[in-house]
């Protein structure tokens, strides 16, 4: 559905994005994750339509944004990292001035500006002036207004910056919802916002993709050991000695209280004879799980080791 | 062009709901009929001398000396207000980021334009518009030519289109409203004057200094004569005011 490709693009002569090539389907919720600065707004924009870019192409639904861009504006709805909204105007007014100049036919609008204030849970504010709402409400009428002309594609930059964290959880069930019937694509430099809502992730650092994959997948490919953590009632004994000396174990940390981690080679399936080593010992086994790398890692690991590589 | 009268009402309505327009059109409403009156109560005064020493057998034209100079001193009064007027078009939009939801919506660029011009059009025509009463006024109490009046209204719009089209090409090249404003009344202002050159300049780059000058063409408009070089003119002018404004917005996306 969206085919980006050998995106580059230069403001000046710096370079905000290179040869970025990545493709979304029908349906797919995708999380752009970088830090700031790595070029996730520029690629949105490029999308969006409002950017040209240097070199590469995009296309959506086999439209080019360059030559048609028109025909893709129509089934894009865009919330840019700063709503775009007047903020001298009554919520009702500016919802219907978007469907407008999206080109929702005229006798439709009321019912679309309906359904995405009820959507948005935005029916008690609709008369009242944007510009005296607060932070949340104002993120929700930007986002209303990227979907008040019900678009296939759903654009949204940062959706939950500078929101309280119930905002940003209401904001985040809306999107949940929103993908059962939109693609979305969403960034956010927060992660465990991405872990949440999408199933792929593009990891871009410094205008370049680091990674595209699952979650699950990153994680594994990333993973050149696995992790378990043991937790233990007694301590007495040596029991990071007596872990070390069990095969594939690379190596043993204490962590907390009694909470010890041992790493070991991928697939070896050491819980069986941990946990026999702590019957043996008598360690009383409160604990024993494998853990799964957070995607905070992940994306430590990989922009760091883009800039020690280049260093 | 329906995409366009969407984005002039919503300029509209903001304009309507915010103080700048009623504040503009009070001082623009007070300086013209404080010069109105003034010029009315001379013209009266005149014309009582002149019924007094009737052997001099001066005839005293109204439309001359009443509606001509009216006319002539809202031209000045409008130069002072358009910038106010346009300064905001694209410069609140792109400082507020709202002018992303524009660009990003199945719209052409120039319908966004020709919608801030229209916007700031109507604006300057609703202003035109209240000072009309003194017009409506002295046909009450005289009887004047109405063709003079008429030519005089398309005139002075049109040359306020021009300063409107500056205004919205100003804005389109910066965030800053101040910065729009300035440049929109220095360019009107340079255009207004361009013709004063024509004097110490040889005979033919006199003739193009004056026909460039903005005022140049509207005295014609004032006196009953529409000519087919002003109409280009002040045409052209508009156009290509509002084409730069064009190429500068399509421009933004490569920058």
């Amino acid at each position: 559905m969206i085919e980006v490709e050998n995106l580059t693009r230069y403001y000046g002569t710096r370079r905000a994005i290179n040869n970025l090539s990545f493709q979304i389907e029908k349906g797919e919720v995708v999380g752009f994750l970088g830090p700031n600065g790595a070029g996730k707004s520029t690629t949105m924009n490029i999308i969006s339509c409002i950017l040209s870019a240097s070199s590469g192409s995009v296309k959506i639904n086999g439209f080019d944004t360059f030559e048609q861009s028109l025909e893709i504006r129509k089934v894009i709805g865009y919330l840019p990292e700063t709503p775009p909204l007047y903020p001298d105007m009554v919520v009702t007014d500016y919802l219907n001035f978007s469907a407008g100049i999206r080109g929702v036919d005229a006798k439709k609008t009321t019912t679309a500006v309906q359904r995405v204030l009820e959507k948005c849970s935005l029916k008690d504010v609709g008369h009242r002036i944007i510009g005296r709402l607060s932070k949340g409400y104002q993120q929700r009428v930007g986002l209303a207004q990227a979907m008040v002309h019900d678009p296939e594609i759903l654009i949204l930059d940062e959706p939950t910056i500078g929101l309280d964290p119930i905002q940003i959880i209401e904001i985040r069930k809306l999107i949940q919802e929103l993908a059962a019937e939109h693609t979305i694509i969403l960034s956010s430099h927060i992660l465990p916002e991405i872990t949440q809502i999408c199933k792929r992730v593009i990891i871009i650092n410094e205008g370049e993709i680091a990674a595209v994959d699952s979650l699950g997948g990153l994680t594994a490919s990333l993973r050149k050991s696995e992790r378990l953590s043991l937790t233990v009632r007694n301590s007495e004994g040596n029991v990071l000695e007596e872990l070390k000396k069990l095969d594939q174990v690379i190596s043993t940390t204490k962590g907390e209280d009694n909470q010890y981690f041992i790493e070991c080679k991928l697939r070896s399936n050491l819980q069986d004879d941990i946990a026999k080593l702590a019957l043996t010992n008598q360690w009383g086994i409160v604990e024993l799980k494998p853990v799964s790398m957070t995607l905070e890692d992940i994306f430590l690991k990989l922009t760091l080791e883009e800039k020690g590589a280049a260093a | 062009m329906k995409n366009s009268w969407i984005i002039a009402k919503r300029d509209l309505n903001s304009f309507f709901n915010s103080p700048i327009f009623y504040v503009i059109t009070t001082v623009f409403l007070t300086i013209y009929s404080y010069i109105f009156i003034n010029i009315l109560s001379f013209f009266s005064m005149q014309s009582m001398q002149s019924g007094q020493f009737q052997q001099m057998g001066i005839a005293l034209n109204i439309n001359e000396m009443v509606i001509e100079p009216s006319f002539q001193n809202m031209a000045v009064i409008l130069l002072l207000i358009i910038p106010i007027i346009t300064m905001r078009s694209f410069s609140e939009e792109k400082k507020s980021k709202t002018f992303r939801l524009l660009l990003s919506s199945p719209i052409h660029l120039k319908e966004i334009v020709l919608g801030k011009f229209f916007a700031c059009m109507i604006v300057v025509m609703v202003m035109v518009l209240l000072s009309s009463y003194s017009l409506g006024f002295i046909f009450m109490i005289a009887e004047p030519d109405i063709g003079p009046v008429l030519t005089g209204y398309l005139g002075v719009l049109l040359m306020a289109g021009c300063y409107v089209s500056i205004g919205v090409f100003a804005s389109s090249l910066t965030e800053n409203q101040i910065v729009a404003a300035v440049i929109t009344f220095g360019f009107s202002l340079f255009m207004w004057v361009i013709g004063w050159g024509a004097q110490s300049a040889d005979s033919s780059t006199g003739q193009v200094l004056q026909y460039l000058s903005i005022i140049e063409h509207l005295d014609r408009f004032l006196k009953g004569i529409i000519e087919t070089s002003d109409l280009a003119y002040y045409l052209t002018f508009i156009i290509l005011g509002l084409f730069l404004c064009h190429r500068v917005l399509d421009s933004n996306r490569w920058r």
